[in-house]
């Protein structure tokens, strides 16, 4: 009988299949485009991966091969133990090198932007988003000190990075729970979220001086602030999202010369690109009176301060995604790509469009596809 | 039962016969177990496999695959053929364990220390006499805890066991039973446990070539847990009749351990759990052919979160919930061929939380089933028909609106119909299948968590269709074998309007629930079970189950383009191939017992793509025990050790589990 037995299991192990060794994840590259040749050599994408899954994946896509290729860090960066982390919530090209802020995982990962090889790692707990500015990199974080207080308020901070050496030489604590920032003349906006003080939304900008790096002010917007972009005519574009139930998201513009708020569009934005004077903006939800995912996307022209376009997606394909989770546009060939997150367990997708608003081709993703940086010797 | 039982012999002795074997179920089991499949656990058995939880115990059953988050304290559930844990009823000495809030019951929480049987039906158990909930499921399983049994001239037994082991496992239980008069005993149990839940773990990954790419080692943190768990009975016996009643009380404290993530080793997160409940039985045959039965039930859960980790979301949340439930079932016997039986049940659940926007929603649910049994000469039928009618309140809320208040009512008839032919007379041979329709309602969290929640959702339908067959004999003439046993059902289940979280929109932490996915579910079990003596006075025992499961998510039909897509591909972490292997060898007071579990290769989700995969598992475990006997009392010390080769595997993404453990067990007997 023990024989049987033996058998048994040798059967349903051989038709089952044993353990192997887990081999690190390898690159994937797919063909999509004709090979470009511009100042913009590729750009890489940031894969967030959904929490707690350690899924956040690097992908690169190369304009002089037309390729795109998947999950790029594992192989880069073999000896990394888990790989990249969890949740990739911001991507940035300063320098020579790649920044990838890995909010679960506690880090800011530097990498070589040439080929994604690790140089080091900042450890900011709760990161949230990078800016740069001459020799230093600014991080947002949700991170509050550390005590048990029933009042307890966990503000966040800006944390300072030196870009050389990799260590934090400063904080600046600011409004609760910080998102976005933007670095304009000698200031940091930071826009303030609030988001775990639901229905207690933040809704604020706070304001720091580059040199003395102190809050030196703050400017009343509206709740659960997301995103910060300056542009060329001294305006802060503020992204609100809404508090999801009476106020929905909207989009406010800044006078940095006059302080004051000069417009306040009702744009709902998920993501927002700038590009010369028009800012992409994409949204998506759920929307409980159609009873269905609301795929929108607009072009505002900063200089008129008003929204231009109803649409920059012209063939109807925003009706495939889900999702929609990012904008970004090519600085020189004025593509726009557009990432659909689906369901945000499942790996998700890139369009690219012509500026015209037509799609040339789609790729899968990793998981949650959100943070583009660009390579190339091109300057905005 | 009934049909076995009642023409056969006078009502009285039936009963008597069932309260002494002190199961109702086993007598059921007997009588119906080839027209339902069922597995079970008991006895010795039970105690033998090296499972510390209810949930360890289950992953030997086929067609069940177990979600473990790993060590002593962490959270494990149940899934059966696929259809998600929702979709199970959990019941505890004959009366479903609710849990109105995620319609989840931590299987780890129930220790075996008091278990004295743990059985599984699919579709629902085989009989008719019973509570309008018990056929409210799409798989049923039924935890029954000890009940005092006396030899002769005694009127006590005092038990006392300690285990201890690795993860520095503490945990002492004891256990009285009295016989207070011919027809009335009681029984009360309490346990003890605590445990560091600290082990080593380990990550390696190669490089294509073979060689180590990377290889860390690192304990497991914040898995420990300090449990304590009292209940009591009292079972009394009446003429033609029977009643029990029960109360238990378990009081935890644990760490979550949380998912091991690049720069992230350890966790924080803390959680309470107090459950308590009160439950009563009555039974008795008013006449040969008329019988009630009567059961109630007060329960009240409390449960605690903690996030204490300020570089976190600071979360310390509270949910309080409270049911009452009432049924009453009877059963009338037409004729020798016939039975009918009617229930009617009534249960009333609330929730509270400290929740911002929460909506304090309350539930009435009334439930009638009607069934009737048929035998036919070697055809056996069973057909049920049970209407639900739900009444949910809850505020809603808003920053605008002034709170106001929300009802929502849902009613509902689903059948179920079984049938089961023995072609060669004896039940040797049975032949059986079902069909079953039924549904679960939204639970608690999927309609009102704050935010998440989404009151407009639908209930989840699971149909199923099985075929099956059993084989047994005794083969009292020969030498070598003692007992065969062999079972094979196909079936092919649906799970439609399925319940599950999408994104919402604008970011990473904003979801919702959505009745819009659908999951197929072809899938075969397999059981075995083979007694034999290789030479005289030793018995050696086997039990085998084999599951093959397709479970295809039907979900998108639009994602069918590339090896990434969803639509039929399998679901998360069901993988095609599982099974077990026991085997127990039994020789004058020593018991030499070998598990084997195996789980093949799943994938983390509908994607079915190599970032996806994750490995099969399989671990051996051994176990040796001896029983001493000292006079009137006796000891029986075992030792165990679990994972012998020390397999560094998940059972989900990123919770690494144990290694090999150890474990010793000492138990008196007075």
């Amino acid at each position: 009988m023990r024989k049987y037995v033996v058998m048994m299991l040798v059967a349903l192990m051989s038709a089952a299949g044993c353990r192997k060794d887990d081999v690190v994840y390898l690159p994937e590259r797919v063909t999509v485009s004709q090979p470009v040749y511009t100042d913009i050599k590729g750009f890489y994408l940031l894969n967030e991966g959904n929490m707690g899954s350690n899924k956040a994946t690097l992908d690169y896509y190369d304009y002089e091969s037309g390729t795109y290729t998947r999950n790029i860090y594992g192989a880069a960066n073999p000896d990394v133990p888990k790989e990249m982390g969890d949740v990739g919530n911001d991507l940035a090209v300063y320098g020579s090198r790649l920044w990838a802020v890995i909010n679960c995982s506690n880090k800011v990962e530097v990498m070589n932007a040439a080929d994604a090889r690790r140089i080091g790692h900042v450890d900011i707990p709760n990161c949230r988003f990078i800016r740069f500015h001459d020799r230093y990199a600014y991080v947002t974080s949700y991170a509050g000190p550390v005590e048990i207080n029933p009042d307890y308020s966990q503000l966040g901070y800006v944390a300072k990075v030196d870009t050389a050496t990799l260590e934090v030489v400063d904080r600046c604590l600011v409004g609760y729970q910080p998102d976005g920032l933007e670095i304009a003349g000698d200031r940091i906006y930071v826009a303030n979220s609030g988001g775990y003080r639901v229905p207690n939304y933040e809704n604020r900008v706070s304001v720091i001086d580059l040199s003395s790096f102190e809050v030196v002010g703050e400017i009343e917007v509206d709740v659960n602030l997301e995103y910060v972009i300056g542009d060329r005519y001294g305006n802060l574009w503020i992204s609100s999202r809404g508090d999801y139930y009476d106020k929905p998201s909207r989009l406010y513009c800044y006078d940095m010369n006059e302080r004051r708020m000069v417009a306040q569009l009702d744009v709902a934005v998920s993501d927002m690109w700038l590009d010369g004077d028009s800012l992409y903006v994409v949204a998506g939800g759920w929307n409980n009176i159609t009873m269905d995912y609301d795929v929108t996307n607009a072009i505002v022209d900063t200089r008129l301060r008003c929204k231009v376009s109803d649409g920059f997606i012209t063939d109807g394909t925003e009706k495939r995604m889900q999702m929609p989770f990012t904008v970004f546009v090519n600085p020189v060939t004025k593509e726009i790509f557009v990432t659909d997150a689906g369901n945000y367990v499942n790996p998700g997708w890139l369009y690219c469009y012509s500026p015209d608003g037509v799609m040339k081709w789609r790729v899968r993703t990793g998981d949650i596809p959100a943070h583009a940086a660009f390579i190339g010797t091109f300057r905005k | 039962m009934a049909l076995t039982g009642l023409h056969a012999a006078p009502g009285g002795d039936v009963l008597s016969d069932s309260v002494r074997l002190g199961q109702v179920e086993v007598v059921a089991r007997k009588g119906y177990a080839d027209v339902i499949p069922a597995q079970v656990l008991d006895g010795r058995r039970l105690e033998r496999l090296n499972a510390h939880s209810v949930a360890d115990a289950m992953r030997y059953f086929a067609g069940v695959q177990i979600k473990d988050y790993g060590g002593v304290g962490g959270i494990k559930t149940v899934d059966m053929r696929s259809m998600g844990t929702n979709h199970m009823g959990i019941f505890y000495d004959g009366i479903q364990l609710g849990n109105a809030q995620n319609g989840q019951i931590d299987l780890g929480k129930f220790s075996l220390d008091n278990m004295e049987q743990i059985s599984l039906y699919n579709g629902q158990r085989g009989e008719i006499f019973q509570s309008a909930k018990d056929f409210g499921s799409a798989g049923t399983v039924y935890l029954q805890s000890r009940r005092p049994s006396f030899g002769d001239n005694k009127n006590y037994n005092v038990n006392l066991t300690f285990r201890t082991g690795s993860f520095g496992l503490v945990n002492p239980s004891v256990r009285f039973d009295w016989k207070i008069s011919e027809s009335v005993s009681a029984t009360i149990s309490g346990e003890y446990t605590r445990a560091t839940g600290r082990y080593r773990f380990r990550y390696r990954k190669v490089l294509p070539s073979g060689q180590t790419a990377w290889d860390t080692t690192a304990v497991r943190h914040n898995g420990d847990i300090e449990s304590f768990r009292l209940e009591g009975g009292l079972y009394g016996t009446l003429r033609r009749g029977y009643w029990q009643a029960k109360a238990y009380y378990y009081d935890s404290e644990k760490g979550i351990p949380g998912a091991i993530v690049n720069n992230v080793w350890k966790n924080s997160q803390r959680q309470w759990d107090r459950n308590f409940f009160v439950q009563g039985r009555f039974q008795k045959y008013l006449s040969e052919r008329y019988a009630i039965q009567v059961n109630a039930k007060y329960a009240r859960d409390y449960m605690r979160y903690l996030n204490p980790d300020t570089t976190l979301m600071y979360v310390n949340n509270r949910f309080d919930q409270d049911e009452i439930y009432v049924s009453v079932a009877q059963k009338l016997s037409v004729a020798r061929w016939c039975d009918l039986s009617l229930s009617a049940d009534w249960q009333w659940n609330r929730l509270d939380a400290s929740l911002v926007n929460f909506s304090y929603p309350t539930r009435h649910t009334a439930l009638v089933a009607a069934a009737a049994a048929v035998t036919f000469g070697r055809f056996k039928a069973q057909g049920s028909l049970l209407a639900t009618f739900v009444n949910d309140r809850s505020e809603i809320k808003g920053t605008a609106v002034s709170e106001t208040t929300r009802r929502r009512n849902f009613d509902k008839l689903t059948p179920a119909l079984f049938a089961s032919w023995s072609p060669v007379g004896d039940d040797r041979l049975t032949l059986r299948g079902f069909y079953k329709r039924i549904f679960r309602m939204p639970t608690f969290n999927d309609l009102y968590y704050t935010d998440i929640g989404n009151s407009n959702l639908r209930p989840e339908y699971a149909t199923q269709f099985n075929l099956g067959a059993t084989f047994h004999c005794d083969l009292k003439g020969s030498t070598f074998w003692n007992s065969l046993e062999l079972s094979a059902d196909a079936y092919s289940n649906r799970v439609t309007d399925k319940i599950i979280a999408v994104p919402k929109g604008n970011g990473q932490y904003r979801w919702m629930m959505m009745n819009i996915g659908e999951v197929r579910i072809r899938g075969i079990d397999v059981t075995g079970a083979f007694d034999f003596f290789p030479v005289a006075g030793l018995l050696v025992g086997t039990h085998l189950s084999y599951t093959y499961q397709r479970a295809l998510d039907y979900s998108d039909p639009s994602d069918n383009v590339d090896a990434a897509s969803t639509y039929r591909s399998q679901i998360a972490y069901i993988p095609r191939h599982s099974g077990s292997v026991t085997a127990h060898a039994m020789w004058r007071e020593a018991e030499l017992d070998y598990s084997f579990i195996y789980v093949g290769e799943r994938y983390q989700n509908s994607s079915n793509i190599p970032e996806n995969y994750v490995q099969p598992w399989y671990t051996h475990d051994l176990s040796a025990s001896y029983r001493f006997g000292l006079g009137l009392t006796t000891l029986r010390v075992t030792a165990e050790v679990n994972n012998l080769f020390d397999q560094q595997y998940e059972v989900i993404s990123n919770y690494p589990m144990p290694g090999r453990n150890f474990k010793i067990i000492l138990k008196f007997e007075l």
